[in-house]
């Protein structure tokens, strides 16, 4: 199996991947992807910033799919497959970040407020044919 | 009144998929705003052109490209660029020559040739662009759509069925409009049967891209009374500002919102409206018609409610009810909005104020909003760029 990821630094992985920001040094703002040079708050000046990993769970804000095979730089596998994408809200963070949902979950299988985790999962590579590691949402329970 | 900018013509180049060059669907615009003006071409003293980034070079400088295509007289140019938004803020540019005292009258004037399909970034392998970041994720247009139309569902109880009636309405508006390019009613049946591009949106509830142009012509209000058209439709507002941090709802191409950790969260699609009426001095109650971007369905729910004209998770029975009909209390989209459009992206917010500008005048025929006093714009494109225009009479 893979371990080059499809963004470089933007991930970790392993049993319990995280999403790697930033942290304002001044403010506590967090950032991702990550941030290393004027604080984006506007009443901060900071540029200090340290890397930090994500909360790896949090609550479904919004959920949709891909019904058609987007355009490059997406890569699908052949045939397409539609597959569903999150949005979730990191609580500590009060962000929202997007990422698809893990292989084999549909839109049926979700629902607003769900709690969430981030999972890796290979996906197909234009340059890679054993493909390249990307962060996926997963519900952490099926829905009853 | 001086101190006041005013719209003395409006011009389109019918919306299609002609294949043609951008330029030709402008200078169409154009010569149609001026004869609507009474205004001669040589007279124009600032071309203000919004740009497209999809045809070359003569669309990145397009302000030059429409007035060497109308021919070289020696008029002042600019070209803005702002994604969904250029248009206002080319049509920003000219009030502010204006009002500085730069220029009497000025062009607006915005076209473009879309391709097919899904609107994709740049080439190359672009890590740091947020662009190319969700395509290689696989997140398109339509994903954000589908977020934000599930999230009315999710938070008000919103159905497919009450989206699909903003698609009914939109194209019952646009059946009377000869510069829409889809003219063709819509039933219930027809919207449920279009295949499902990004769920709980179909085909039919999400907008196309199309080719197209429109032109204005404004003046100064001193201008518009010498040549007999003191009574033209002034421009009250236009608003072109950016979110405020912590930008707190998913935008088109970031992965992420601000963090809201040490600022309070807004939204952008609030602000927009907001500036605008503060600068008109005017309310949501005050509005007769609103031109908002329907880049689907379940997005014009979401424009009524950013522009105040119902509280929060009102819209889709505000729809329902009829009110948003033409000859209902509050009429959406009389043009037939994007669903009947699609998007020309340079030339549509200068669309949405030509089609203001027929209604303020009376002029706008089968679609004509009874009574329209005071009509507003709300529109939004790639991150932070957006715009509400409000026009009175």
């Amino acid at each position: 199996m893979t371990t080059e990821p499809v963004l470089a630094g933007w991930f970790t992985t392993g049993e319990q991947p995280h999403l790697i920001g930033s942290r304002c040094a001044a403010c506590g703002s967090y950032y991702f992807p990550k941030l290393e040079s004027l604080c984006r708050n506007p009443v901060c000046e900071s540029t200090q910033f340290e890397t930090v990993e994500l909360s790896r769970t949090g609550k479904l804000w919004s959920f949709t799919n891909a019904g058609y095979q987007p355009p490059a730089p997406y890569v699908a596998a052949e045939p397409f497959v539609p597959f569903a994408i999150a949005a979730v809200e990191l609580e500590r963070e009060k962000m929202i970040v997007l990422g698809q949902v893990a292989e084999g979950i549909g839109v049926a299988d979700l629902k607003a407020g769900l709690a969430m985790e981030l999972v890796v999962e290979t996906v197909p590579d234009a340059a890679a044919p054993e493909g390249k590691l990307a962060w996926k949402w997963k519900p952490m329970e099926t829905q009853p | 009144m001086s101190g006041e900018v005013v719209i003395i013509g409006a011009g389109m180049h019918p919306w299609g998929k002609w294949g043609r060059n951008f330029v030709s669907y402008g200078v169409t615009a154009a010569q149609e705003a001026l004869r609507d003006a009474g205004v001669d071409w040589r007279d124009i003293q600032f071309v203000s052109g919004a740009a497209t980034m999809r045809c070359g070079y003569p669309g990145y400088v397009a302000g030059a490209t429409f007035a060497q295509a109308l021919g070289w007289q020696g008029a002042e140019v600019q070209t803005s660029y702002a994604a969904c938004a250029s248009g206002s803020q080319a049509l920003g540019a000219a009030r502010s020559r204006i009002l500085a005292g730069q220029a009497d009258v000025a062009l607006v004037i915005g076209a473009d040739t879309t391709p097919k399909g899904f609107l994709a970034p740049a080439k190359g392998e672009r890590p740091d662009d947020p662009d190319w970041v969700r395509f290689r994720l696989g997140i398109t247009n339509p994903t954000y759509f589908a977020l934000y139309a599930r999230r009315r569902m999710e938070m008000y109880g919103d159905t497919q069925d009450d989206f699909a009636r903003v698609k009914l309405k939109n194209a019952a508006h646009g059946l009377a409009n000869p510069n829409a390019r889809y003219r063709k009613a819509f039933t219930m049946e027809d919207v449920a049967a279009s295949p499902m591009v990004a769920d709980p949106l179909r085909l039919m509830d999400i907008c196309a891209t199309s080719d197209g142009g429109a032109a204005l012509i404004v003046a100064s209000a001193d201008y518009a009374r010498r040549i007999g058209k003191g009574d033209a439709p002034r421009i009250a507002a236009i608003s072109t500002v950016t979110p405020t941090f912590a930008s707190s709802v998913i935008e088109m191409p970031d992965i992420a919102t601000d963090s809201a950790v040490a600022a309070d969260p807004h939204s952008f699609r609030a602000a927009l409206p907001r500036k605008a009426y503060a600068e008109a001095g005017i309310g949501p109650e005050d509005v007769s018609v609103a031109e908002v971007y329907d880049l689907s369905t379940a997005l014009e729910l979401d424009w009524i409610e950013d522009l105040g004209l119902c509280a929060r998770g009102e819209a889709a029975g505000l729809t329902r009810d009829g009110a948003t009909r033409i000859g209902g209390r509050i009429p959406i989209n009389p043009s037939g909005g994007l669903a009947c459009f699609g998007e020309a992206v340079p030339a549509q917010a200068i669309a949405q104020v030509c089609e203001l500008t027929r209604q303020l005048r009376g002029e706008a025929g089968e679609r004509q909003v009874e009574g329209a006093k005071v009509g507003i714009t709300a529109n939004q494109g790639l991150f932070g760029h957006g715009s509400s225009v409000i026009l009175t009479r």
